[in-house]
């Protein structure tokens, strides 16, 4: 018996699993590895701090989330051993592989920044990338009675880099909900030169903090965290002070690629940006937030390729050669509070456009602009993500980016011609 | 396509001064840019994180971002600051006829 070995049982693991469950010839055994008993629908976790989602209900049990005939082995990964084609397990335990998977995610590091876990961390120094941290972060923001609250990205890639900006909105109708809005001062501290990643969204995104009041200051590199004193200070050696600092530290790959010798100096694993094949290898492919890839660290992203990796590991099992399926494929709902959320879809080559998602005309999706349509997408894709994108069926939108639906505003259409 | 001329020899540059093409390089042509950025004359830990940015990005067919050089460059991100004040990884690719280091998506 053949054996197909997945790393990871997050989004990107789960639905290739399911995916591949029904669709593996017969002489295939799929295990996929994962230590947690439970799995988080991390989209929530930007709800959490507001109370507008109860951390209990972003779980559920691993076991219901992974098909009959998916072989669910409860431990850590410790190494791959390529040569050999096996995964070493924590307890010593090794698998056997004949394709391997790897999709084991990002994860944050506050300990890389100095000071950061000091005497301000879970005090006046908080995250919301994990349940612990945003559950906490809740309680401070119920407790704040007014000052300075900066939101600090250390460094990039982080996951889902529209997660900051949605903070910062969110805080601004939280706190005018409170009605304190007067009484708080947002700021966002980002290594970027700008709102977001990419020109066109940026700008416009930009202006959206601004008209909220949202002050941002870019090029920041956080170099040191000063808790008892309520300052950040970059390398550059510009100071910012806070009352309350929410922290997006420093992600990596898992510990294994580390150990393994398989990742970037951020142990995230170079992979073939079309085929997904991790860079050396032609038995093992890398999808989620796991890879070295230049797209968003996303749901969306590991939803299409996972459908990518899907077919490619069929074809390499029926002895075919993989296609160049992957083209950078991802799409973000942005919550900017009062109930509306906006959308962005985008590719490596083309950069998030206004205009409507996924039809053109009927939309019903617009891009860029804000809508309670988008919210209740957004709300509607709780749903979707547990009965349809873990079990592994088709979600009824094209896999690769479509211009369809998008128009280069006018004031951008000059840059665009040039790039 | 704005060409400049950095010690008596025209570079092909973009609209952020970065050299289109990092042949066109030479040392004289980084000594030339880190006078225009204040930062000439440039010394031996200067020239450390050059080579080794040019050398990284041959192989990796991509300019290194800050935490690789800091990593890998044997000089720490404080130096690089030093070194390259306000943005390293920008700056050190810039003085190296490299394009900007892409690190953020």
């Amino acid at each position: 018996m053949k054996q197909l070995v997945i790393l990871g049982a997050g989004t990107a693991g789960t639905a290739v699993a399911n995916q591949l469950r029904r669709k593996m010839p017969a002489g295939w055994g799929i295990k996929i590895v994962d230590p947690e008993i439970e799995h988080l629908f991390q989209p929530d976790l930007i709800f959490v701090p507001f109370g507008m989602q109860e951390p209990a209900r972003t779980l559920k049990p691993r076991r219901r989330t992974l098909t009959n005939g998916v072989d669910w082995v409860r431990q850590e990964v410790t190494a791959v051993d390529a040569d050999r084609r096996q995964v070493v397990l924590a307890d010593d335990g090794r698998l056997d592989y004949d394709l391997l998977v790897i999709a084991s995610g990002s994860h944050i590091h506050p300990e890389e920044t100095e000071g950061l876990m000091g005497e301000g961390w879970q005090r006046n120094v908080f995250d919301y990338y994990t349940l612990e941290g945003a559950a906490k972060l809740h309680r401070a923001l119920e407790a704040f009675q007014g000052g300075r609250l900066v939101l600090n990205v250390v460094e990039m890639p982080i996951k889902c880099p529209v997660a900051p900006l949605e903070f910062l909105l969110l805080a601004d109708a939280y706190f005018t909900k409170r009605r304190m809005r007067d009484r708080v001062e947002l700021v966002y501290a980002t290594p970027l030169d700008g709102a977001f990643t990419k020109p066109i969204a940026s700008r416009l995104l930009g202006s959206l903090l601004e008209e909220r009041g949202i002050r941002v200051e870019t090029e920041f590199n956080a170099g040191e965290v000063d808790g008892a004193a309520g300052l950040l200070r970059s390398w550059d050696e510009r100071e910012v002070p806070f009352d309350l600092l929410v922290t997006v530290p420093t992600h990596k790959g898992a510990s294994f690629v580390e150990a393994s010798g398989l990742g970037d100096e951020l142990a995230f694993i170079p992979t073939d940006r079309s085929t997904l094949l991790a860079t050396g290898h032609d038995d093992v492919f890398v999808l989620g937030d796991a890879t070295n890839l230049p797209t968003s660290k996303a749901g969306s992203v590991a939803h299409f390729q996972s459908e990518v990796v899907v077919e490619n590991v069929l074809r390499l099992a029926a002895g075919r050669s993989p296609v160049e399926g992957f083209d950078g494929h991802a799409n973000c709902f942005i919550e900017s509070g009062h109930g509306k959320a906006m959308l962005i879809d985008f590719n490596y080559e083309q950069e998030p456009l206004p205009g409507i998602y996924p039809w053109p005309v009927v939309g019903p999706f617009p891009l860029l602009a804000e809508s309670r349509r988008n919210h209740w997408g957004k709300l509607a894709f709780r749903w979707i993500y547990w009965n349809v994108l873990l079990p592994g069926r088709r979600i009824p939108v094209p896999n690769q980016m479509s211009m369809a639906g998008k128009r280069v505003p006018a004031w951008a259409a000059d840059q665009q011609l040039a790039a | 396509m704005p060409v400049t001329e950095y010690a008596g020899k025209s570079v092909d540059v973009n609209d952020e001064g970065f050299l289109v093409d990092s042949d066109q390089w030479t040392p004289e042509v980084a000594e030339a840019i880190a006078t225009e950025v204040g930062i000439g004359p440039l010394g031996d830990k200067h020239w450390k994180v050059i080579t080794f940015c040019r050398e990284d990005a041959v192989q990796q067919g991509q300019p290194p971002g800050l935490r690789r050089i800091s990593k890998l460059s044997g000089i720490n991100m404080k130096e690089l600051y030093q070194l390259f004040p306000k943005g390293p990884g920008k700056l050190a690719a810039r003085v190296s006829g490299l394009p900007k280091p892409q690190g953020c998506i």
